[in-house]
């Protein structure tokens, strides 16, 4: 029994979570700008962060990583709660946040350097290695000497990243890690998240670019107005909205008639194809439906929803910044 | 598997690397802060001013001797001893130039990291803000020394083999070994040390306060300026005693053969005291704020 006491005292926390936020709050006068946030990141996920411009993503990771302290709330990140286990956890964190940043009339790789030797964690001795993978790894090898003031936009986010890989890390949180690159560099960053998610590290990265996160994510959470809207598996969060058929036929009134019958909702139909919202019907339950029926069927979809739907269902359509 | 085990194993960490902690963390943070400070042009820049101080002064007494007593403090006595090249050297460079590059350097500490948003990257390396600020701090410290030794160092140098030392008279006439005359010119160098880390204590801490680096310099700067006005006001005299600039120049007891010993303790309690003051009040700063650059 004492074995039980001592292990749940020991560890009160979830661990199977990477990051867990209760009720996280944080105001600029007035404004909350992180409200009441419940962030629940599962260890080996790679978890895309959406949300507008100004949602309060960029705060609510300002929290995570113990720069701001919140109104209300807790943070605990890898089993510890921050900030007051922030030297232990954060070595085991990489982070690139509200971009890169770095001292401009320092090379690349000198920027490195000074980082490194301020962690307590890493071996000086490996520091010059580590270094160079690191700045492979991005394919910042070629620029290494090149000061920093030198670079572009997008060596600039290469270099944030290989920063964040320094060391083995249990843990990245990257706030818009494809800002700025091109077409190639958001590629290979995707497939940088994939090798490193393979790996068994989680990842936390925060973007607007929606099609990039749903080519890597395991799950989702969507900001708005500094509320926390859904968060979960995509395949659930995306299923909130249901998947529609689409039936191309000449047969649209007939169509109409069973799918009545079926009770299905019809969401659209034109003269020559209906939008049904499945439920819990699978397309060849209805397509033998409709044969049954003397229905000439031309053609069965099934459109899945996009996340950018999703999203534009949740945050709203307008081009203005919310608040 | 008992329970007690299947609990266990479920809070047991999860596998990640061993957590060790190396050695020399402090020196090698050190390493990397002088660097910065030591390659960085414009700090480079103020040392080639200062260290041309000196130069000047030594190579102008040589072409045309100031008669006894003329000029600036000190000047008057470099052609009977070499040595108060370094004196008046500090002497003139204490007012303006020394306070100027105390006040950009330790002025750009905190507040340059927060400007170019490298300081949310140390932070979470990560660095504990407490020793962030110390690190920080001995960097300062380093460059303080690195320009009142380059000044103390020429000075000397250039003094003693423009005008030889003349068997190292004082001020007082009198006259002591070298390595006496040598010890008391290391003397002076920490006197004005002392000195000018009130002026760091306070730089820090303005430091902190503000992502613009240039208004914590700007703001140090103002204040020394502002010490120096009130040390005029003779209606102030009552307040002199805990002005910062009040006691600078008092190292001249130093060039006595009688040292006045508990003048030159008073004379650094008071900047060692502003030095406690808003370093303390920097610590408090930049433990507490939210950094948002």
């Amino acid at each position: 029994m004492t074995a039980v006491a001592t292990a749940l005292k020991a560890t009160p926390t979830d661990t199977s979570l990477a990051i867990a936020t209760h009720g996280l709050t944080r105001r600029f006068g007035q404004h909350v700008a992180v409200n009441a946030v419940d962030l629940a990141v599962p260890r080996g996920a790679v978890y895309g962060f959406l949300g507008p411009n100004g949602s309060g993503k960029t705060t609510t990771i300002r929290l995570l990583l113990g720069l701001m302290a919140p109104h209300a709330g807790t943070v605990e990140l890898l089993g510890g709660a921050m900030p007051a286990a922030g030297g232990d956890v954060l070595s085991r964190v990489g982070t690139l946040v509200e971009g890169p940043a770095f001292h401009p009339y320092l090379t690349g790789n000198d920027n490195l350097r000074r980082l490194d030797a301020y962690d307590a964690s890493t071996d000086p001795s490996t520091s010059a290695a580590r270094i160079g993978s690191a700045l492979e790894r991005v394919g910042l090898s070629a620029a290494a000497k090149k000061t920093y003031r030198r670079y572009s936009l997008g060596m600039k986010q290469r270099l944030g990243l290989a920063a964040a890989l320094l060391r083995p890390r249990d843990l990245l949180i990257l706030d818009e890690p494809t800002n700025g690159l091109d077409p190639q560099g958001t590629r290979e960053v995707r497939t940088l998240i994939r090798e490193l998610a393979a790996d068994g590290t989680t990842v936390l990265v925060s973007s607007h670019l929606l099609a990039e996160i749903e080519q890597v994510a395991s799950h989702v959470g969507i900001m708005s107005a500094g509320k926390l809207l859904r968060q979960g598996q995509l395949d659930q969060v995306l299923g909130v909205a249901a998947a529609l058929l689409r039936i191309e036929t000449p047969d649209v009134d007939r169509a109409l008639d069973v799918l009545a019958q079926l009770g299905l909702r019809v969401e659209n139909h034109t003269a020559d194809h209906l939008l049904v919202a499945m439920g819990d019907r699978t397309p060849d339950v209805i397509n033998a439906a409709l044969v049954r029926a003397d229905v000439a069927v031309r053609g069965l979809h099934v459109e899945r929803p996009l996340l950018e739907d999703l999203f534009v269902k949740l945050t709203g359509e307008g081009f203005d910044v919310v608040r | 598997m008992s329970s007690a085990e299947m609990v266990a194993e479920l809070h047991a960490p999860v596998p990640s690397m061993p957590r060790v902690r190396y050695h020399g963390v402090f020196v090698r943070q050190f390493v990397s802060e002088t660097a910065i400070i030591f390659r960085r042009r414009r700090n480079i820049a103020i040392l080639a001013v200062l260290g041309a101080v000196p130069i000047f002064i030594g190579v102008a007494v040589k072409i045309s001797a100031p008669r006894g007593g003329e000029g600036p403090a000190f000047i008057g006595q470099i052609t009977s001893n070499g040595l108060f090249l370094a004196f008046a050297a500090l002497t003139l460079c204490l007012p303006v130039f020394l306070p100027v590059a105390v006040a950009v350097v330790a002025g750009d500490a905190v507040a340059g990291e927060a400007n170019t948003g490298t300081l949310r990257y140390l932070l979470t390396v990560p660095v504990s803000r407490t020793r962030l600020l110390l690190v920080k701090t001995a960097g300062v410290v380093a460059f303080i020394i690195a320009a009142i030794g380059l000044v103390t160092v020429i000075g000397v140098v250039l003094g003693v083999s423009l005008f030889g030392t003349h068997g190292m008279t004082l001020l007082s006439g009198d006259t002591v070994s070298v390595s006496n005359g040598l010890l008391r010119a290391v003397g002076v160098a920490a006197y004005v040390f002392v000195d000018l880390l009130g002026l760091a204590g306070i730089a820090l801490f303005f430091s902190t306060l503000t992502e613009v680096p240039v208004g914590a310099m700007a703001a140090t700067v103002v204040l020394a300026i502002i010490f120096t006005v009130l040390d005029a006001v003779p209606q102030l005299a009552g307040i002199r005693g805990i002005l910062l600039t009040h006691h600078w120049l008092d190292f001249a007891s130093l060039l006595r053969t009688q040292v006045n010993t508990s003048q030159l303790w008073h004379g650094m309690l008071v900047p060692l005291s502003y030095f406690a003051i808003f370093t303390a009040a920097a610590w408090s700063r930049i433990s507490t704020a939210d950094v948002t650059s």
